[in-house]
């Protein structure tokens, strides 16, 4: 939950009272009526007048409720879009069909984002793609990723615990797992999770040599490359990784030697010289710290 | 209304055209397929929309069982969302929009007027020839693929590479686009025949509240639909060609999409409701034997539903990229909308107030779109709150709120329409048990249907959604469950009316006692609807100057 959620929901309840009230009133008269003045032998229906001041009545009284309904909403709508002061900015990019999340120190983080409770956030938006929509329902939040422009959601997360993420706009096959999850955390546990993610974890750091390559394997998944690349040499939507690293790859730009420097460049600019074949294929570029960068180098020339 | 209407049986050599009806005065599918009476055509129209909503409805059902379990029940997610796509298109497009004024409007308008035709009547044949050659293109798109991109079609996912394989999106946009000119078309037709066609007699105030709503809804069609057609066309040209108007990699704004899209869909809602609560306004007026309260106002309101609805397209966009104030705008204005449809509302329960009330089946319908249309309006507030609609646009409450306005007002005002007209069309009556017990089912069926869903949606739910979270199971599996008793209801309700047709009672002239015109001509009515021009001398909703023999069954 959020401190603007409670507004929200005030009102929603508000409306939802009224509108009952409404529903029965007109649903009461409606059979009253019906039962009462069932057709009868030798009973004519009364003529019908004309009842000016009545018609008034209705155009007018309902016209006072939709001002002080529109007036709270607005209101309401208008302070939940105020950025607060000192509002913590995190990057929020949409792609078919998975959330990334970047921290104001940088690192990223796919699908998950941790939220230190009682401080405001603006979580930027973007998309890679088609249109997105970030929808926070326990904050009451939403607003839609557009490609080729920013826009914006803005809370205070209040309470501790976990809130699903959805994507409220139709983007393709999988749109019904475009799913992520916000943490709302201590500020100690949040000032953990900041550390943990900008260091090779532990149970990577162990395992020594053989830990870029396990890590980058993780990384390498946690961020949906394996959707798109196979490591064992079949052709999924780009070219398998098997084997390339070290090898000349004919691409847009001429022939290549694979090398680390290409590889780096095939993730952070993926455009920018792409495998013959794959021309027409639209990979969205990838942003890494440099420690998970050579991760996911090391581990893709692993595979052979 | 003269008696001049009624036609008085032997008065006219035995045989003569003067006095068979419509139905037999040409007998073929060759007289059917070049005739130029407004009554054939809007059959024939009658029998395309009842299938097209058959088709619709069916996607529905199959839509719900494949949501009644978590993950995978039937079908996978390409096959889902390319079924929750035609559901929208078939039912929008080829139902909702021609099936009170193309098909019910053709045949009853005319009467109405104590006219005998509609003013251009080639153009109304082109017009249904048209939807057929649109319907075709449908047809091809959904042969060859399909679209999976919903019935909104929006960019970029629609002009990119991006929609599932095999997507065949450019025939389905061509088909909404060609329908479109159909549905101008018939608007045109409508237009000039209120304007020009009445009887002698027949002055504005007499005007039905049924011909008031189709000349409201033939402007929006004149006016909106052609901001479809080049919008559509452009994402046709995008896709195509590369045009680069609405996907940002071309240097176009997705957003733009959306305002052109919605300048049309917003007031085509209208085209879609207006009709209908036009036909709640007829069984209102003749199953409480009473003139509708406030008759011109009722009338006004659905112009005014006309003017505003062209002013609220924004509302579909509060979370998609607009400026902060231009949402106050189309807030502040959608929230006017609540004044004319909260007056209709208002006007038919006050014209029950002291009424004679019979409860056949057509009043069933009437009074379940009060009821309905009441919780499709209010709800409606909590969209239109700007605070509120940021948390449910997009979820199920929107699904909910517009299958409300959308079925249990325009669908339930079009079937209970087609029970009063019925014998009109087919000369031939049906069981009123099975009628009742089907609008009960529908009744409830769509209750549990639809309620169930106003709770996933506040709960966030989002539409479109192939698979869920475990917590929203149970909801949707009460939304499946009410599908199948809203699915038998229509089966109940579809087989009576098939039975009618083949063994049905011959009608008597006026069933239901109604003083309005279609009902002093013949049932069903000649050829040229009236055996001599009418001279009207009351509005349809006068009993009180209407004679004994007018309101007589025969």
């Amino acid at each position: 939950m959020s401190t603007g959620a409670a507004d929200i929901d005030w009102l929603y309840n508000f409306t939802y009272y009224f509108s009952l009230v409404f529903t029965v009133v007109i649903t009461v008269a409606t059979v009253a009526f019906t039962v009462k003045y069932r057709r009868q032998k030798g009973v004519k229906a009364e003529p019908t007048q004309d009842y000016t001041k009545l018609e008034l009545f209705w155009t007018i009284t309902p016209l006072i409720f939709i001002v002080f309904l529109f007036h709270w909403g607005y209101e309401t709508y208008a302070r939940n879009t105020v950025v607060p002061e000192g509002a913590r900015e995190y990057r929020v990019r949409g792609k078919r069909w998975s959330w990334s999340f970047e921290y104001p120190t940088g690192d990223n983080e796919p699908n998950e984002l941790t939220l230190e409770v009682n401080k405001p956030v603006k979580l930027i938006l973007s998309s890679e793609d088609v249109l997105h929509s970030f929808f926070i329902p326990a904050m009451r939040a939403k607003r839609d990723a557009v490609p080729g422009q920013y826009s914006y959601v803005t809370f205070t997360p209040n309470e501790l615990g976990d809130a699903p993420v959805f994507c409220a706009e139709y983007c393709g096959k999988d749109h019904s797992y475009m799913l992520a999850k916000i943490h709302v955390v201590s500020a100690q546990d949040y000032k953990a999770h900041l550390d943990e993610l900008s260091k090779i974890p532990n149970e990577y750091a162990k395992l020594g040599v053989e830990g870029p390559v396990k890590w980058g394997e993780s990384l390498f998944k946690k961020n949906g490359c394996n959707a798109c690349h196979s490591v064992n040499g079949t052709k999924i939507v780009g070219p398998s990784l098997k084997g390339i690293a070290g090898t000349m790859q004919p691409t847009t730009a001429g022939q290549i030697m694979a090398d680390d420097n290409y590889l780096r460049e095939s993730i952070a600019k993926p455009q920018a010289k792409i495998v013959s074949g794959y021309e027409s294929v639209q990979m969205p570029p990838f942003v890494f710290k440099d420690a998970q960068m050579d991760a996911i180098i090391a581990y893709i020339k692993s595979v052979k | 209304m003269a008696a001049v209407t009624t036609p008085h049986t032997g008065e006219h050599g035995h045989g003569s055209d003067d006095e068979k009806n419509y139905l037999e005065v040409k007998r073929g599918i060759g007289s059917w397929l070049v005739t130029l009476d407004h009554k054939r055509i809007g059959v024939m129209y009658l029998v395309a929309v009842l299938i097209a909503f058959l088709a619709g409805g069916i996607f529905a059902l199959v839509l719900r069982v494949e949501l009644l379990t978590k993950g995978r029940t039937i079908m996978d997610q390409d096959t889902y969302n390319r079924m929750f796509s035609l559901h929208g298109v078939v039912m929008v497009f080829l139902f909702i929009i021609p099936s009170i004024p193309a098909a019910m409007g053709n045949i009853i308008l005319p009467i109405q007027l104590g006219a005998k035709d509609v003013a251009f009547p080639k153009l109304n044949l082109l017009s249904l020839y048209i939807y057929v050659f649109g319907a075709c293109f449908g047809l091809y798109s959904m042969v060859h693929g399909g679209v999976d991109t919903g019935w909104t079609f929006y960019v970029p996912y629609s002009s990119s590479s991006l929609v599932g394989s095999q997507s065949a999106v450019v025939p389905m946009t061509l088909a909404a686009f060609i329908m479109g000119f159909s549905s101008i078309l018939t608007g045109v037709n409508f237009i000039a025949t209120v304007h020009k066609m009445r009887a002698p007699g027949m002055s504005w105030r007499r005007l039905s509240l049924f011909t008031w709503a189709l000349y409201a809804t033939s402007i929006i069609q004149v006016l909106a639909t052609p901001v479809l057609a080049i919008t559509l066309l452009l994402l046709t040209l995008e896709r195509a060609f590369g045009l680069g108007i609405f996907d940002p990699r071309l240097g176009g704004d997705p957003v733009l999409y959306q305002h052109f899209f919605w300048f049309y869909s917003h007031p085509a809602v209208y085209i879609m409701i207006v009709p209908g609560m036009g036909v709640v306004s007829e069984l209102i007026g003749t199953f409480s034997r009473r003139e509708p309260v406030g008759y011109m106002f009722i009338a006004m309101s659905s112009l005014g539903l006309a003017l505003l609805g062209f002013l609220v397209w924004g509302h579909h966009m509060f979370v998609a990229g607009m400026s902060e104030y231009a949402s106050m705008v189309f807030s502040a204005l959608t929230f006017l909308i609540a004044i004319p449809s909260g007056v209709k509302v208002f006007n038919w329960v006050a014209t029950l107030y002291k009424g004679s009330i019979s409860l056949q089946s057509p009043m069933l319908w009437a009074l379940s779109f009060i009821f309905l249309f009441t919780i499709g309006g209010l709800t409606g507030l909590f969209l239109g709150i700007l605070a509120v609609d940021v948390h449910l646009h997009d979820t199920y409450f929107v699904v909910a709120h517009f299958h409300y306005v959308m079925v249990g007002g325009t669908v339930m005002g079009f079937v209970g329409g087609l029970h009063y007209w019925w014998p009109k069309i087919t000369g031939k009556l049906y069981e009123e048990k099975p009628a009742v017990a089907g609008w009960a089912l529908v009744f409830i069926g769509f209750n549990i249907t639809f309620m169930s869903q106003f709770v996933l949606g506040s709960r966030g739910m989002p539409r479109r959604y192939y698979d869920y979270l475990p917590e929203f199971q149970g909801l949707h599996q009460i939304s499946t469950v009410g599908s199948w008793v809203l699915g038998v209801g229509f089966v109940i309700l579809l087989v009576n009316f098939a039975r009618s047709l083949f063994s049905g009672a011959k009608s008597p002239r006026n069933p239901w006692g109604s003083a309005a015109l279609e009902w002093q001509t013949a049932t069903p009515p000649p050829l040229y609807n009236f055996t001599e021009t009418p001279v009207i001398t009351r509005g349809p909703y006068e009993y009180h100057l209407a004679t004994d023999e007018e309101l007589a069954e025969d």
